[in-house]
């Protein structure tokens, strides 16, 4: 037992921490997130970089909630269905999520990994929170 | 519940800790007590049978054969919107996992300062201001997440709702966010099924009647008198409940928002997601965007999730959730309402006692020690 356990330790970089970037109510419950700086990001990444992905990340939501035209006529349309069409349609919002999943991994790649942190897709915590996980380096031990 | 073979894969339905029930490998989701669904069901049905059986034949003959086609539309509506409502997800919040708990938790704490010994902590209460409306935030003892604005705890399917209506027995299911667009569409259907139905068995009754005279119509047609009974007494119910709906949306407000007058004006608080604009109000609630599902029923759990930590889980015991526990997250969390991590124990302690592994997609067995010797060590620190 004791000797997988430090081995596996060794093979995976130890996880020292987590950042909650927590949803910003201040226009209602559309999806959109702060973009208040953590303190324990600091010396990993550039304030200006973090709202960036924010930011865009926000806009995308914003897009994919945008109340118009055409989401009324894609309500509309799917009413007169039944809401059968969803069957073999995808909702505009879905389109968004994936455009969204593609935006993070993007991020990550070349910006978040490379730094020791890991951004995790929203939707995997159910919109609530950006988890952002702070790898600390190969280590012995974990962070805390 | 499906007995399980270690070497299937597990999705996520089975570990959400609500208490659903699903079917179809997690496509369906509904509340476990589904008595009143079935009755919902069986009263559509058997109404719309007996219609069918008796009332459509005679008068698609004498009146015209687009009665009997315009019921049977109406009636696949109101079916298909009955079930869209019961099966679908009403917009649960997922749980908090472990390391968000936490970093709730520590956020409280340093909110509230050192709280003497003894003294009761301060009511956990998050302010939020939306469009100039100050909106408190309560905090989810059993979700273990600040409620968004709007959402409410199920106490029957025991989640956390967006949006929260109410939990509708008729259809089986929470109503919420995700599914209210369907079940106002089901009430307005039915009700015109309703008054469809009603009117168009008083005219067979009296086309029938000017022939044969009344009570020689009754002896023919027995079910016409059940059904204009069940009509006559669906009817005021459904339609009111449409009508109050109606105006539900057309101000964006719940009608767990209505029962507690959270915008009554008392306060001179106002409804901060109205649009003030009653048409705008009825386009966001039932043409807006169509939410997703953020539970991820299918999804398949995954071994290796970046959640889990490292230590105390030797590689072997992969498709292990429970490996999500960390040392650090468990102190915190007050053993109260059992968190994730602790479920398998108890599930697997109580398994010895009864069936043999019947129920064991909590852990496979090659692992189930582990989370035993785990949960242990992790709670130690708390006493």
């Amino acid at each position: 037992m004791a000797e997988t356990h430090s081995l596996h330790d060794l093979q995976q970089p130890t996880v020292s921490s987590k950042v909650f970037v927590q949803r910003d109510y201040g226009s209602g419950t559309i999806s959109k997130f702060q973009t208040k700086f953590p303190s324990e990001l600091e010396s990993r990444i550039d304030k200006q970089q973090f709202e960036e992905t924010i930011q865009t990340l926000n806009n995308l939501y914003a897009e994919a909630e945008k109340l118009g035209g055409k989401s009324y006529l894609e309500g509309c349309l799917a009413c007169l269905t039944a809401y059968t069409i969803f069957l073999c349609m995808e909702t505009h919002y879905e389109k968004v999520l994936k455009k969204i999943a593609r935006y993070i991994k993007d991020q990550n790649e070349k910006i978040y990994a490379p730094r020791g942190l890991l951004l995790t897709d929203p939707i995997e915590r159910g919109l609530r929170v950006v988890e952002i996980t702070i790898f600390e380096e190969r280590s012995i031990g974990s962070g805390r | 519940m499906s007995a399980v073979m270690i070497t299937r894969k597990v999705r996520k339905w089975e570990k959400l800790p609500g208490k659903n029930t699903f079917c179809c490998d997690g496509r369906v989701m509904m509340a476990r007590q589904k008595g009143v669904f079935y009755l919902t069901l069986f009263l559509i049905v058997g109404t719309c049978s007996l219609f069918f059986a008796f009332e459509c034949p005679y008068l698609a003959v004498h009146l015209s054969p687009t009665v009997p086609v315009f019921a049977i539309v109406l009636f696949f509506f109101v079916i298909a919107m009955l079930l869209r409502t019961s099966f679908s997800d009403p917009g649960v919040l997922p749980r908090a996992l472990p390391e968000e708990a936490t970093f709730i938790e520590m956020e409280i704490e340093a909110a509230n300062g050192n709280v003497p010994a003894g003294q009761r902590p301060p009511p956990r209460i998050r302010n939020v201001q939306i469009n100039n409306q100050i909106v408190k935030l309560k905090y989810c003892y059993t979700c273990k997440i600040f409620r968004p604005p709007r959402a409410s705890h199920c106490s029957i399917c025991d989640n956390c709702v967006d949006r929260f209506d109410h939990h509708c027995p008729w259809v089986g299911n929470c109503v919420g966010k995700r599914n209210y667009r369907y079940f106002y569409m089901f009430t307005l259907s039915l009700s015109l099924l309703t008054i469809y139905i009603f009117t168009f068995d008083i005219v067979h009754v009296v086309m029938r009647s000017v022939d044969n005279g009344f009570l020689n119509t009754l002896k023919e047609t027995p079910g016409t008198v059940l059904e204009v009974l069940v009509c006559f007494f669906t009817l005021w119910s459904v339609v009111g409940l449409t009508g109050f709906h109606t105006y539900l949306i057309s101000l964006n407000q719940t009608t767990n928002e209505d029962i507690k007058g959270s915008w009554s004006g008392k306060n001179r608080v106002q409804n901060p997601y109205s649009h003030k604009n009653c048409f705008k109000n009825c386009f966001e609630v039932l043409c807006g965007p169509t939410y997703p599902s953020v539970l991820d029923r299918r999804g398949v759990m995954q071994e290796g999730s970046p959640v889990s930590a490292a230590s105390a889980v030797p590689p072997s015991s992969s498709s292990n959730p429970v490996s999500q526990t960390t040392k650090t997250t468990a102190p915190l969390i007050p053993n109260e309402h059992t968190p994730d991590d602790a479920k398998p124990s108890i599930a697997d302690s109580a398994e010895k006692n009864s069936s043999p592994r019947e129920e064991t997609p909590m852990a496979p067995p090659l692992a189930s020690p582990e989370p035993d010797a785990e949960v242990a060590v992790a709670k130690d620190p708390v006493h």
